[in-house]
């Protein structure tokens, strides 16, 4: 199960890439995993205001729907329109063709309150015990 | 997408047809409506031009055609009249056949809403008596019939609930619902625009009091609990659960989806329940159609009675009438007067009961249900071990290490000839199997089932995880179906 | 009781087996002080003769308009219901199966109720139907709370009088704990919307804006009136609702799909239902495809099995309260299924010559109700632009005349006045395939006696 080791991590399995100001956000390997044949992600618009631990969205699975959550807060830059046609993705490939939103980092402290890779390790070895 | 069979297609197995969609059947012309074209001349000079539709892509059948087609999709169901559906929570019992006879007389099918009340003495009638059978049951003051199923009975109550406290000036936003409700407690509850406070199950399964006491405040409208809960166990601290409700201002609703473990043993208007919703479709044996048509009584103590859904029957000394002027009253949940041809089954249900049967009915039930307890729990895990009532809980723990699981345990029932029980509920318990036998099923056929749980537990493993091998259809791709949803058939 | 089979000796291997020595013992968790001491005060048992007597002899205290002569409409209808459809419905696998949550065992209803799907998208020119909801009103309520979840944030809802009144108290009603305002403004003289004001009303503060078409009064809608509704209501990103109460209207007018309709609701009684004093009947849903995810309802989906045959599932069900539970688009868990697979069959039946004959007939029929009424000295037919029911002024205030004509023995049309005072000296009549010509000429000799005396 991957965990890349140059991304940040949330606690409800959600992944951010950071770029300069601009965070890409996902759902992990793990998530996918868990959440099963994904069927549908609802996702907000570019210009929508996302606050740090409040969800932004919804993403499905035949029998379960789950929140997303924002790392960080921001703006929405770019939303990927493409997923929402193919779901499928978010198994195929969690970390880049299955990438969210695109969203402007307003605080750099917010990062600290996010997993590095290890962190996220270990915190799914801690679950799963 | 469709598909037509060849002539002599292997497609058929047995006297099991595949049949294409009505849509690609029929020929131009052809109907089994009897109206003659002299009769229709003209209607077009009467209406406006631009009014009238060009194109009504409907097929065009004779009633051979159809009656076939009709009864040929009715051959690929399961249904209670072939076999055993354990299914908890869903009270699958035997729909007596002379409660349908008797709701078909045209003096209850062919009367109008609408019509004066010297001629329908007789509907209001089955509505009168039968609200004051389901209040004994039940032991509510008065019950309304309209709500159409159990989530419209709960909604009616929870629109009460919330009535009840504005009318007293207090603001009461939440509503306390244990972790194992159905799911349309708290969706009712947010449609009411309550607040869901989720109440811990203690290691009993059960809601303790002091689980409640913490989070009972005057902010707290209601409790909405099902009893027996959705484990198939007695809430054992009722008393004491109500009281603390009361005691702090609250109401306490019951589900009462799970009636058929109580009737004539006890009723929950005793245990200081205010409000319960009935199944007629569960308990009152009325039949389940495919997914309904149902209906969800509402039952309430005295004092909510003013707030129940209008109009009601009256009766007085010159027989019954319809009373509209109720000004404390929710409104209406449904137009006309609730499904009354779904009361009519109830009400002969009843009257062929009597007490002594509805007694019997629910000590057998819940006989039937441990008798399916103890013979499986040597195989299946038991995660509450003690005496139910009318419906257990297991689980796929012993046969997980297999590669075997709840949905594949359930697919393979239906080699054997059962209806898979209930899975996958209540959410607090992982891989659940919730069965309920109820009481109409012989000891015979839940022998049959035993034996069949007990072979799959034994089985190879792959045998299980790519069932059903002799149902119409194998398993289906609901994935495919949710991502690309297909719901209409493509228009010619 | 015959429909017990576990007593006696067998029932006593059982709690042998279970290990207690009687059923009491399964019951000692519920507190003594609760547990009933007798039996309840209830009647019966009555065995299957007698109980057959006393059902009919309380069926025998009703006078059923089927029996007699009757022009009762207003959303509940008197149409002919063939026997092959009786037939059919009663088959043991339809009538007992339970909710096809299994799919495999269920091939039955999933493609009886994907056929009713596609039926109802066809007749209302939409592009998806669900598998249906309790009834015409509950339809519409849930059409107004898609219309909310759509349009977050907006706070009022156009529901003019020319909806059925009950139907607006079920849309207040459900739609009460939302807090919205309801503007119901009032009809024309001519008993039609008004067009000028419900446009006027229409602005971003507003949802969805419904119209019932036929209406209430049983007039078919101006279509240039509907029309500039369905745009104006574009232009402030309100959602059109139409509402169908008389279905069978479907068989020939125009469908709302091609006049701008966002949503349609409907009741589906009119298809084969009978009319049992109200109920059950029949839901109807239909919206955009963009709109799928925010229908309520249960939806029947097309797809294919391990084998690659083609079959049928529920789908979309994240959706619904088993899963979103609080979140959820309703509340709603079973739908109406057999009256569903009931309205597909004489959908099925009637076809599209049938249909269009049936609904022809009704227009015919009522056509010749007015003018034969149209032709006693006194009475007014306010709007002639109707399907198969109409609106008449009687010389006589209508209760009265619907006393005189229960002597009769015919059930006239409804006195309009017990819903809203405004309403006073208005009589709504409605004809089906079953008014023959005679009984038109009963009515209006009846009446002609009636008015003289």
């Amino acid at each position: 199960m991957a965990i890349p080791k140059d991304l940040y991590y949330t606690r409800e399995h959600e992944w951010a890439r950071l770029e300069g100001d601009r965070v890409t956000v996902g759902i992990t390997d793990y998530a996918q995993e868990q959440l099963g044949d994904i069927v549908y992600v609802e996702l907000p618009v570019e210009g929508d205001r996302l606050k740090a631990g409040e969800a932004f969205g919804v993403i499905e699975s035949v029998k379960a729907v789950s929140d997303l959550y924002a790392p960080i807060s921001g703006e929405v830059l770019e939303v990927n329109q493409e997923l929402l046609d193919h779901p499928e993705w978010v198994n195929q490939d969690p970390y880049g063709k299955a990438w969210m939103l695109v969203v402007s980092l307003d605080d750099r402290s917010e990062l600290d309150a996010l997993l590095d890779a290890r962190g996220y390790e270990e915190m799914l070895a801690e679950e799963k015990a | 997408m469709s598909e037509r069979p060849d002539l002599c297609s292997e497609a058929s197995s047995g006297l099991l047809f595949r049949e294409p969609l009505i849509f690609e059947m029929g020929a131009e012309g052809r109907t089994a409506v009897q109206v003659s074209p002299e009769e229709v001349e003209g209607w077009r000079e009467l209406l406006p031009p631009g009014y009238v539709r060009e194109s009504l892509p409907l097929p065009e059948l004779t009633e051979p055609e159809v009656v076939r087609h009709y009864t040929r999709l009715s051959q690929w169901n399961f249904c209670v009249d072939s076999g055993f559906y354990p299914l908890g929570s869903c009270t699958m019992k035997y729909s007596p056949k002379v409660n349908d006879l008797v709701a078909s007389l045209e003096g209850f099918t062919g009367i109008h809403p609408y019509q004066p009340l010297q001629w329908i003495q007789g509907a209001l009638c089955v509505i009168y008596e039968l609200e004051e059978m389901l209040a004994e049951i039940t032991g509510m003051d008065a019950v309304t019939l309209q709500p159409a199923a159990g989530a419209q009975g709960e909604l009616t109550g929870m629109l009460i609930v919330k009535a009840y406290h504005e009318h007293r000036g207090e603001k009461r936003r939440k509503v306390l619902i244990p972790d194992s409700a159905h799911g349309t407690n708290p969706a009712s509850c947010a449609l009411c625009g309550f607040e869901v406070i989720q109440v811990p199950s203690d290691t009993r399964g059960l809601l303790a009091p002091e689980a409640l006491e913490t989070r009972m405040t005057p902010e707290v409208a209601a409790l909405m609990l099902t009893n027996p809960n959705t484990l198939g166990l007695f809430e054992e601290d009722i008393l004491e659960l109500t009281r603390i409700v009361h005691d702090k201002g609250g109401l306490v609703y019951c589900d009462g989806a799970n009636l058929n473990a109580l009737g004539g043993v006890a009723r929950l208007g005793d245990m200081g329940v205010d409000l319960v919703h009935m199944n007629l479709h569960k308990t009152f044996s009325t039949p389940h159609g495919g997914g309904g048509p149902g209906a969800g009584p509402l039952g309430v103590k005295a004092h909510l009675a003013p707030f129940l859904p209008a109009p009601r029957v009256e009766k007085g000394p010159n027989g019954f009438a319809l009373r509209e002027d109720y000004p404390l009253s929710i409104g209406r949940v449904k137009a006309f007067y609730g499904h009354f041809a779904v009361l009519v089954r109830a009400y002969t249900y009843l009257l062929s009961n009597g007490p002594q049967g509805i007694r019997e009915a629910t000590e057998t039930a819940v006989l039937n249900a441990n008798y399916l307890r103890v013979r499986l729990r040597d195989v299946y895990h038991l995660p509450y071990d003690r005496i139910c009532k009318h419906e257990c809980v297991f689980t796929d723990r012993n046969q997980a290490p297999k590669g075997i699981r709840t949905l594949d345990i359930a697919k393979r029932l239906m080699d054997y000839g059962f209806h898979p029980p209930t899975i996958y509920f209540p959410l607090i318990v992982k891989g659940a199997l919730m069965v309920e036998p109820t009481e109409t099923e012989t000891k015979e056929t839940l022998d049959r089932f035993i034996e069949a749980m007990k072979r799959i537990a034994q089985e190879e493993p792959e045998v299980v995880r790519s069932a059903p091998h002799t149902t119409f259809l194998a398993r289906l791709d609901e994935v495919s179906a949710a991502r690309r949803p297909v719901l209409v058939a493509p228009t010619p | 009781m015959s429909y017990i089979p576990n007593r006696h000796r067998i029932q006593q291997e059982m709690l042998e087996a279970i290990g207690v020595s009687s059923v009491e013992d399964l019951f000692k968790d519920i507190p003594e002080s609760v547990r009933l001491k007798g039996p309840l005060n209830l009647p019966g048992p009555f065995p299957e003769w007698e109980l057959v007597r006393r059902m009919e002899d309380l069926a025998g205290r009703n006078r059923p308009a089927t029996r007699l002569l009757s022009f009762l409409g207003a959303g509940c209808y008197n149409h002919h219901v063939p026997a092959a459809l009786l037939h059919l419905i009663q088959r043991s696998e339809f009538y007992t199966a339970y909710t096809p949550y299994q799919p495999e065992v269920s091939q039955g209803t999933l493609q009886a109720i994907f056929e009713f799907q596609t039926y109802v998208a066809r007749l209302t020119g939409m592009e998806v139907a669900n598998a249906s909801l309790y009834d015409g009103a509950s339809s519409l309520a849930e059409a107004v709370l898609m219309a909310q979840r759509i349009r977050k944030g907006r706070s009022r809802v156009i529901l003019p009088t020319t909806v059925h009144p009950e139907y607006r108290q079920v849309v207040r009603t459900l739609v009460g704990p939302l807090r919205l305002e309801i503007l119901e403004p009032p009809e024309t003289a001519t008993l039609e919307a008004d067009w000028e004001v419900l446009k006027d009303l229409l602005d971003s503060k507003v949802s969805c804006v419904v119209i019932q078409n036929p209406n209430f009064f049983g007039t078919i809608e101006d279509l240039d009136g509907i029309r500039d509704l369905a745009q104006r209501a574009r232009e402030v990103e309100a959602l059109f609702i139409v509402l169908i109460v008389e279905p069978l209207s479907l068989g020939i007018l125009l469908p709302p799909g091609e006049y701008g309709a966002d949503v349609v609701a409907a009741e589906g009684q009119s298809f084969g239902i009978p009319m049992s004093f109200g109920g059950p009947h029949l839901g109807l849903f239909a919206t955009r495809s963009a709109f799928v995810r925010q229908m309520p309802g249960r939806l029947v989906g097309q797809t294919r099995d391990a084998r690659g045959n083609l079959g049928y599932v529920l789908t979309l069900a994240t959706r619904e309260q088993h899963i979103r539970r609080e979140r959820a688009t309703s509340n709603i868990c079973t739908n109406q299924s057999l009256c569903a697979l009931a309205a597909a069959v004489y959908l099925s039946m009637a076809g599209r010559t049938g249909l269009q004959r049936l609904a022809a007939l009704n227009v015919n029929r009522t056509r010749q109700a007015m003018d034969a009424l149209d032709g006693i000295e006194g009475f007014h037919i306010v709007q002639r632009r109707c399907f198969n029911e109409f609106v008449a002024r009687p010389p006589v205030p209508p209760s009265l005349l619907n006393q005189r004509l229960m002597e009769r023995g015919i059930l006239g049309g409804l006195d309009l006045s017990r819903f809203d005072s405004r309403w006073e000296g208005l009589w709504l009549l409605c004809c089906t395939e079953k008014t023959s010509l005679e009984d038109i000429q009963t009515l209006r000799k009846s009446i002609e006696e009636i008015v003289d005396v």
